[in-house]
């Protein structure tokens, strides 16, 4: 499976982003997507998700599901955690489960995964900003998908929790997944750097 | 379970959770048609005559005062992204939000009519021909006001936008609900008619509904 991007163009509100890039993915490898604030490392996942359509170029996945789109094969973890305050934990992270569908692992054992076994009754309104985002990573394990689109994935979570997110990002690369991540920091596994809008 | 019955057992228990659905607009609609007897004056007969009128604006206002926040909530906290990025088509999404807000928002509406009937000098069968009209009728004001909800999330702008947006797509429904509603108690004119176009009315949003509050959403991606 290969990830490719050929051209890549990117305006937003009449401002051209980034343009003709091209970045390349396989299965089992991260890629680190760095460059200054506003240079446009958003708009790339955001562009591989769908959410956002091309000025020019074009994002193709070879070798994933060929009935499934690109978007549908990709998990996006963005600055929001599309999580729902009124909702427990638990709640949560099995609507995600059963409206993204596919393949479905359990949610119990994935909320200990994230070290969120103690909370599974709890609001999400009262989490914190860091066990909000340990409840979206659990939403990665709970409906596996190969491309995991990840933006500032560690934000928020303390250094136990990059050293469990860490691994848990080398499970997937280990499973044949990858990984692009836009990120200021370290991603803290071995990973591929793409370099956009000059230096950081 | 399927993902769009996910989707509508989550909009519902959100909706019954918070209090932002069924319990504001019912609220809202207690207060309006409460207030209408002494603003209007201890006519009975007035009352009356205006009962239906006062239910179908009270149900109107009661239905576009939760509606802004259909999409905005999922847009905000960022779920609408893994909603479009999902297997289940966006059109689909959207239906199954709508219906998930009628239930919570337009269902207790046509439940409480009865008992504001009474408040409005409304027999048994005044009553009951409005609360079949509402059944007809209120899909029709979910189903729009889902076109306008879009657009307030597409165009950044909430609140007045989505009712000058709205209102209009919900003239002909007011117009039809009422009248179906006047032909049932006083005549002359037949039921049939006027609640046969308040039925189409709906018929039509149902389809075109979600088609127009999807096309919003994914035009206005950001």
């Amino acid at each position: 499976m290969q990830l490719s991007g050929r051209g890549v163009t990117c305006v937003r509100g009449g401002r051209e982003v980034f343009s003709g890039l091209d970045f390349t993915a396989a299965s089992g490898e991260a890629l680190a997507v760095m460059g200054r604030n506003g240079s446009g490392k958003t708009s790339l996942l955001r562009l591989i998700a769908g959410l956002l359509v091309p000025a020019g170029g074009s994002i193709a996945l070879a070798g994933g599901d060929a009935e499934l789109t690109l978007p549908e094969q990709c998990h996006y973890l963005g600055h929001r955690d599309a999580l729902k305050p009124a909702l427990s934990v638990a709640e949560n992270l099995s609507f995600w489960a059963d409206f993204l569908g596919g393949e479905r692992f359990d949610a119990i054992e994935n909320l200990a995964a994230v070290g969120l076994d103690h909370a599974t009754h709890l609001p999400a309104a009262f989490l914190s900003a860091g066990q909000r985002r340990r409840l979206s990573l659990a939403r990665l394990l709970t409906v596996r998908r190969p491309v995991w689109l990840l933006d500032e994935p560690t934000t928020a979570l303390d250094a136990a929790g990059q050293d469990m997110f860490g691994g848990l990002m080398r499970d997937h690369l280990s499973r044949g997944g990858l990984i692009i991540a836009a990120t200021h920091a370290p991603l803290g596994i071995e990973s591929r750097e793409l370099r956009i809008g000059g230096a950081a | 379970m399927t993902a769009l019955s996910a989707l509508i057992h989550r909009d519902i228990r959100i909706a019954l959770r918070v209090g932002g659905g069924a319990l504001i607009g019912v609220l809202f609609f207690l207060t309006v048609v409460v207030l209408m007897p002494f603003a209007v004056g201890p006519d009975l007969a007035l009352l009356s005559r205006l009962g239906p009128a006062i239910l179908w604006l009270g149900a109107l206002l009661a239905s576009l005062l939760t509606l802004d926040r259909l999409f905005m909530a999922d847009h905000d906290d960022g779920s609408l992204d893994l909603i479009t990025m999902s297997r289940t088509p966006l059109e689909l999404a959207c239906a199954a939000k709508a219906l998930a807000h009628w239930l919570a928002a337009g269902l207790p509406l046509i439940v409480a009519t009865p008992v504001l009937g009474l408040l409005l000098n409304l027999d048994m069968v005044a009553t009951g021909a409005v609360a079949l009209t509402l059944l007809a009728g209120t899909p029709a004001l979910t189903f729009t006001g889902m076109i306008g909800a879009a657009l307030a999330v597409t165009l950044h702008r909430g609140g007045l936008l989505m009712a000058v947006l709205v209102l209009p797509l919900s003239i002909p429904v007011l117009i039809f609900g009422v009248a179906a509603s006047q032909a049932a108690i006083t005549g002359p004119l037949s039921f049939g008619a006027p609640f046969s176009i308040l039925c189409a009315l709906s018929l039509v949003s149902l389809v075109i509904g979600p088609f127009a509050a999807a096309a919003s959403l994914k035009h206005g991606l950001d």
